[in-house]
């Protein structure tokens, strides 16, 4: 990586480190929708804590775009919350597959997967980027990532080669998602930018030994790697889903309900 | 000259710090304030308490989160700044250190015995190799009676930091606090 900033400004790395939030909360509230819903209890706690992991992360990424904020227009007083619940819709730059509607377990089950497995190799590259807080952040959730992956892959052996109506979910859940997986792997402008500063992770190159790997666990699970050729995109640009509206409004019902609350 | 070692590096290199700050009775006043989460264990015990500095009646206290997404540290903040209150300290600012990540590693030889005490086992009750993530095979001592015929019940406890595991010598569940 090289370590020239001079062409990145503050906003890039705002923008950047907020996208990554988004990517973080939009999964964690998606996951917490499986609170008193999960298959038993023990796996109801264990999607209650996934879930926490990535509100840990998505406050972290708010944080930094929060003081870099600040640091730009002179404040004090824009925090994580103006991230989390002050932005609307279009503002919102998450990954599509994050916010795809919670599904039945299968469906969850292999987004997440997806999602854990490309976690793991971008954080990796994080720990390396020359904004030392992002890099900090990446060490602290790869770790945590490392238990996401194993429960994931756990859960796609058990229900893919399970029984005849958890294979058959399983496959048809990731015939669904598998034309959202490409945008993970694709660069615009401004991540090229930071890419070029050596900040941001060049996802293109993820995608190799991403595939590899899901490729093994799925055919492990006796399930097929879909072969359909479209692909969604738009998420970064903040183009998305009908599924995003439903989300914010219920995870900023309260706080723009009553703003400034504290308890 | 050969030196044997009795202590764990990490934990010695630890102990040198708080031994060497200028402010040992607030290092001394955080042992009072506990994990919210479990009770059993202080700030220092448990690895998370870093630096203390403190500047007339103002001090900083740097304490890095165990999860991310830990809920106790909010919580954690507000019990430091009511514990320097007692001691003459009308503000204290909390910094938050994400790097070195928080490791288990960090957690003292008298809190791991706390733990287990309490009913958790501490990470190091793992039998067999620590940085192995947990599997069906995996064994940890069972806190209560000691017995390694265990059997995990699931990756995740009542927090994203332990595991649930059930002993089948006494047949009671407990959780293990894992190596992170």
């Amino acid at each position: 990586m090289t370590s020239s900033t001079e062409t990145v400004s503050k906003q890039d790395i705002i923008d950047y480190s907020a996208r990554l939030g988004d990517d973080a909360i939009v999964i964690g509230h998606r996951l917490s929708e499986w609170v008193s819903r999960a298959p038993f209890i023990e796996e109801d706690v264990a999607l209650g804590n996934v879930a926490l992991d990535f509100f840990g992360h998505a406050r972290m990424y708010y944080t930094h775009a929060a003081q870099l904020s600040n640091e730009q227009n002179g404040t004090d007083d824009i925090t994580e919350d103006d991230f989390a619940y002050l932005r609307d819709e279009r503002q919102f730059q998450n990954h599509l597959l994050h916010e795809l509607h919670k599904g039945d377990f299968a469906y969850t089950t292999a987004r997440q997967l997806l999602i854990d497995v490309y976690n793991k190799y971008f954080l990796e590259q994080l720990e390396k980027s020359n904004d030392e807080t992002l890099a900090a952040i990446a060490v602290k959730a790869s770790k945590e990532t490392k238990y996401h992956c194993r429960r994931s892959k756990d859960w796609t052996l058990r229900l893919g080669d399970g029984s005849s109506e958890s294979h058959k979910r399983m496959q048809l859940a990731l015939n669904d998602i598998w034309g959202y997986s490409h945008e993970l792997f694709e660069l615009d402008d401004l991540e090229q930018r930071l890419v070029d500063a050596g900040i941001a992770v060049d996802c293109t190159l993820l995608k190799a030994d991403w595939l590899k790997e899901v490729t093994a666990i799925i055919e492990e699970a006796t399930l097929t790697v879909p072969d359909q050729e479209w692909a969604v995109r738009g998420g970064r640009q903040g183009y998305h889903t009908e599924h995003l509206g439903h989300l914010l409004t219920e995870m900023q019902f309260v706080h723009r309900s009553f703003p400034g609350a504290k308890w | 000259m050969h030196v044997i070692p009795t202590k764990n590096p990490i934990q010695f290199e630890r102990e040198q710090f708080r031994r060497n700050s200028e402010f040992p009775e607030l290092w001394d006043c955080l042992d009072q304030v506990k994990d919210p989460e479990i009770p059993a264990l202080s700030l220092w015990d448990i690895g998370i308490l870093k630096d203390i500095k403190r500047l007339g009646d103002q001090a900083s206290v740097t304490i890095t989160p165990t999860y991310s997404g830990c809920p106790a540290m909010d919580a954690i903040a507000e019990d430091i700044t009511i514990a320097f209150k007692e001691h003459g300290i009308e503000k204290t600012v909390i910094i938050t250190e994400l790097s070195p990540a928080w490791t288990t590693d960090w957690m003292t030889d008298k809190g791991r015995n706390q733990l287990r005490d309490y009913g958790i086992a501490p990470p190091n009750d793992l039998v067999g190799d620590h940085e192995q993530p947990l599997n069906s095979d995996s064994r940890v001592l069972c806190p209560q009676c000691g017995s390694a015929d265990t059997k995990l019940l699931s990756e995740y406890g009542s927090t994203a930091c332990k595991a649930l595991f059930q002993c089948n010598s006494c047949l009671e569940s407990f959780d293990l606090f894992k190596h992170i």
